[in-house]
């Protein structure tokens, strides 16, 4: 009965039914921590320090990544558009690009290392330190107090972030294209004008960050409520994260580009 | 930290992070040209529609004053029946005549509307009757081609 095989089918079965079983879990807890943010909204100052840890401090990376990005799809753009003659089209391919994608994603990414793990960690070591059960102890819901306030800051973060990173982008592009190598200025923004569409390019790019914010604030306090309480759970932990959220991403990046950009 | 601070660079992360979406709305996108206001549609039936897209400007005498909205085949008179929303502060004369045209070689095609000089105007829901369909650079060659040999085989006799 014992052999070989049936024990690499139960090891099998054992892997699926606990990453079933832990989905199944991240999504009660994602109902729970909705059903608490009730206090995150009326305590807005729990929110605004959060948003302050993961929007404020963010900024840095995210401004100076966007900036490098804009300029290098300036220079890469330029030479792919010289050999077909149409360099005036560079502010369309470095607006389009950054708006629908480079942005929400390339931001989300960088969010969710710079951010994410820290929440994670944070939460984490909290539940490490027995702060949690202390919270419990003195009938504080953790979840309102701690994760709720933690999530809608990110939410609230991301797609800020993401704008950021596109306008500085944009205008990364336009150092590079107008500035150094010499694109006509009036094209450049008359041809980006022209072929940007507000609802089906910028808006659009919008909704992906939010739902990236989602992801990514998700993934996060799920995976620092859910740690190991010891100092390797919480390294642990904070690595998923980076990956989870990272794949996520991608992976509803893919969905949404798929229901977006297609048909028109 | 204390909590004025905090609430300042919170709010400063906040103005300029709208402040980008602003950006991209008005510098980068076409929200500032697009007019909010009142649009009434047009249709105009083409042989041919070319590359023409849905969001495709209409210009009359180089100036935006509408977009393509819809492009779909009418399948009793095999033509290509393109939906324009027309800005409502333009007015059209009835015999207006409606052009498919491409901005550069390889540019985007676009509507262009000449105008007639009848005194009725185009109401909403009306048909464009002159129109002429996009240029399929294809054909073009191919005439010129079986011109140049009729005009060799003439020259030989």
């Amino acid at each position: 009965m014992d052999n070989g095989l049936t024990r690499v089918l139960r090891q099998l079965g054992a892997q699926f039914n606990s990453r079933i079983w832990r989905l199944g879990f991240a999504s009660r807890f994602f109902l729970a921590m909705l059903l608490h943010s009730g206090t995150s909204l009326r305590r807005l100052h729990l929110t605004i320090r959060e948003i302050y840890f993961t929007g404020v401090l963010s900024l840095i990376i995210i401004l100076v990544s966007g900036l490098f990005v804009g300029m290098v799809l300036g220079l890469q753009g330029y030479d792919t558009l010289a050999r077909y003659g149409s360099t005036e089209a560079l502010g369309v391919l470095v607006a389009l690009s950054l708006v629908r994608e480079l942005g929400p994603v390339v931001a989300a990414l960088l969010f969710a290392s710079r951010a994410g793990s820290a929440i994670t960690a944070e939460i984490g070591m909290m539940k490490a330190t027995e702060q949690l059960s202390a919270m419990e102890m003195m009938a504080v819901d953790p979840i309102a107090r701690v994760v709720a306030p933690r999530f809608w800051g990110g939410v609230i973060s991301m797609p800020l972030l993401a704008a950021l990173f596109s306008a500085m982008g944009v205008f990364g592009g336009y150092l590079i294209g107008v500035q150094l190598i010499g694109v006509d200025e009036g094209s450049f923004w008359a041809q980006m004008q022209a072929s940007v569409d507000f609802r089906q390019d910028v808006l659009n790019g919008v909704i992906k960050s939010f739902v990236f914010g989602i992801i990514v604030s998700w993934v996060a306090v799920f995976e620092g409520y859910d740690a190991v309480p010891t100092a390797e759970g919480v390294s642990g932990a904070t690595t998923r994260t980076v990956v989870t959220s990272s794949l996520a991403i991608l992976a509803a990046d893919f969905i949404l580009t798929a229901f977006m950009f297609t048909g028109t | 930290m204390s909590r004025t601070t905090l609430d300042l660079w919170v709010g400063f992360f906040v103005a300029v992070g709208l402040g980008a979406l602003l950006f991209l709305a008005l510098k980068v996108g076409n929200l500032a040209s697009t007019s909010s206001g009142e649009t009434y549609p047009i249709y105009a039936k083409f042989d041919n529609i070319g590359g023409l897209k849905v969001r495709g400007a209409v210009k009359s005498a180089g100036v935006v004053v509408g977009r393509v909205t819809e492009i779909r085949f009418d399948p009793e008179a095999y033509l290509g029946v393109v939906t324009i929303q027309v800005d409502a502060r333009y007015k059209f004369p009835r015999d207006t005549f409606a052009t498919i045209n491409t901005s550069g070689l390889l540019g985007e095609q676009y509507i262009g509307l000449e105008v007639g000089g009848d005194t009725a105007m185009l109401k909403g829901g009306d048909t464009i009757k002159k129109t002429q369909s996009a240029v399929v650079l294809e054909k073009l060659i191919s005439q010129f081609m079986f011109n140049k040999a009729a005009e060799d085989d003439g020259g030989k006799k």
